[in-house]
């Protein structure tokens, strides 16, 4: 137990050092968001509106910070097949270590790369015009509910980037996490759409943390008629919960049987 | 004397293909083995399984005297890899690398940095140490590669074709530092499609095709296999073969062959001499006059009859 943290640890600390190595490789992953709020807080967001009334850029940056979180999936995968594909994952498994920690340091690399993004976005977001206007608690629980998806897609990501070895399945997830991202409340209320299409957007795991970030930081356009938007903070809870449960079981299982 | 790894009837499967079909090998603490064979006879494989990467369908595998699946936990602590590519993190520095895998042996801190300044300097990496690894050439990564493995200085070190895709210095320099390995007692399992790199390094060679040691020996003996030496007579003329091949046949007492404007008998390396005197003595001119021993490329064309293999 005592090895399986701090193997975890050195391997955070691995990350860690990559960044200082690269810091612009978080740039890369902060600057398709900041670059999407830009266009819509001022390209399309004159044309928006916000069911309810308010700033569209205040109903905005929860979907931005959520989308954000969501696309670290490919990033996930790529840190996976690019050790695999280099023979790292193999010198990591003929070592001592503990086997878990090789899952355990990615999750928290992931996630203090979530951090720094999130962080790098609520500037960008108080730039724009954006505040959080609930209390520190409820603010708070919002930035844990994004990291709490984030961290079920990591493990969906490192279960994909295990599951193969074939770069062009990276491409394949970056193109899916288009439709995901958009088919949700993230830039438009499930309102303004067909109403089939607002049910399965609404569904759309990432909604319900985006509705759940509005309505903790006070943001306009988290009221939603139907049940799954109305119970939107119990959900974003419940679908990371189900994520990790299904990713967790596959991607340990997965990671043993590597060679097999 | 125990040997440090032992395979008995080891089966891998792959699908419908058996990448291991009743690989038999052990190798005595101290020594180098080669593993020599062409793409797809399942060298690899064998090092995976060896070192705890892959699990075998079948047979027994004991590394550093642990089972290497029920005990694959000890197995890992003795041993070092080191895969057909530099497993090394290209974006941090080659000193970075070196502590983060010493970590993760359990070194110390303070230990982990020792050694990692200790092997830069034995690898001659100790001025590039503080580097990224994506500026290192490709010699000085498998160096890099290579002092990784010893971090914990491995009782029983795999090298899974260290030197394929380098160029003849920098494989000349992997030779160098193996050998140094080796003579510190190092156990060391090698595999290599080149049978010069076998021939060096080796002190025995196990012949690999199909999933299975074919043959087995010191480098001597299996060249022994082929039979002695061999004195061979090049003429220019081909009027001159004749009494050429009629000289060597007399000289030799053994049934010369022909080949082209080449002719040659089995005989020690005594009768060269005498072959000598016997030319001037006749005044038969010739292109050249050549003691042959028989090459590995010989063995192993011999053992596996195809021409399927490597160079």
């Amino acid at each position: 137990m005592r090895w399986a943290l701090e193997d975890g640890w050195t391997l955070t600390q691995r990350y860690l050092a990559q960044l200082a190595r690269r810091p612009a490789r978080l740039a890369t992953v902060v600057a398709f968001p900041i670059l999407m709020v830009l266009i819509f807080a001022y390209l399309l967001g004159g044309g928006m509106s916000v069911p309810g009334g308010g700033s569209y850029r205040e109903f905005l940056m929860p979907g931005m910070f959520a989308m954000t979180m969501a696309f670290g999936l490919s990033g996930t995968m790529i840190a996976v097949l690019d050790d695999a594909a280099k023979g790292v994952t193999d010198r990591f498994r003929s070592l001592p270590m503990a086997p878990s920690a090789v899952l355990t340091g990615r999750v928290a690399a992931d996630l203090v790369n979530a951090v720094l993004a999130l962080a790098v976005l609520l500037g960008c977001g108080f730039a724009v015009g954006w505040r959080p206007h609930g209390s520190l608690g409820e603010t708070l629980a919002a930035l844990g509910l994004l990291l709490l998806l984030r961290t079920a897609l990591v493990f969906a990501g490192i279960y994909l980037g295990l599951l193969t070895s074939d770069p062009a399945m990276v491409t394949l997830a970056q193109t899916l996490e288009f439709p995901f991202g958009f088919l949700s409340s993230a830039f438009v209320a499930t309102s303004t759409m067909p109403a089939w299409l607002g049910t399965v957007a609404e569904w759309n795991p990432l909604s319900s943390t985006v509705t759940a970030a509005r309505v903790l930081f006070g943001n306009p356009g988290a009221a939603g008629q139907s049940w799954v938007s109305a119970h939107a903070v119990v959900m974003a809870v419940v679908w990371p919960l189900v994520l990790l449960a299904v990713f967790v079981p596959l991607s340990v299982r997965r990671y043993r049987r590597l060679g097999n | 004397m125990t040997p440090q790894i032992h395979a008995e009837g080891l089966r891998k499967r792959y699908g419908d293909a058996y990448a291991l079909d009743g690989f038999d090998l052990s190798v005595p603490a101290g020594t180098l083995c080669g593993l020599l064979g062409p793409n797809g006879a399942g060298k690899t494989t064998a090092v995976r399984v060896l070192s705890t990467l892959s699990r075998h369908d079948g047979g027994v595998a004991r590394v550093a005297g642990f089972d290497v699946v029920t005990e694959s936990a000890k197995v890992r602590s003795s041993i070092g890899l080191v895969g057909q590519q530099a497993a090394v993190d290209e974006l941090l520095s080659g000193r970075q690398n070196l502590v983060l895998f010493g970590r993760l042996h359990h070194l110390g801190r303070r230990e982990a940095a020792r050694r990692a300044d200790d092997l830069l300097e034995r690898f001659g990496l100790a001025e590039t140490g503080p580097k990224p690894v994506s500026a290192y050439s490709g010699g000085m990564r498998r160096r890099l590669d290579l002092a990784a493995s010893l971090l914990a200085t491995p009782r029983v070190l795999f090298l899974d074709e260290p030197t394929t895709g380098l160029d003849p210095r920098s494989r000349i320099e992997v030779w160098r530092a193996v050998r140094s390995l080796v003579a510190d007692g190092a156990t060391v399992l090698l595999t290599t499609q080149y049978l010069e790199e076998a021939d060096q390094l080796a002190d025995r060679i196990s012949l690999v095709e199909h999933g299975r040691v074919i043959a087995e020996g010191t480098p001597a003996q299996l060249k022994g296999s082929l039979g002695a030496t061999r004195i061979e007579l090049a003429v220019t003329d081909p009027d001159a073969l004749g009494s050429a091949t009629a000289l060597l046949a007399r000289v030799t007492g053994a049934e010369p062959v022909t080949e082209e404007l080449r002719v040659s008998a089995p005989a020690a390396a005594s009768v060269l001499t005498d072959v000598v005197r016997e030319l001037a003595a006749a005044e038969l001119t010739v292109a050249d006059v050549a003691l042959r021993h028989p090459t590995l490329d010989e063995v192993f064309l011999q053992l596996t009859g195809k021409a399927e293999v490597a160079r």
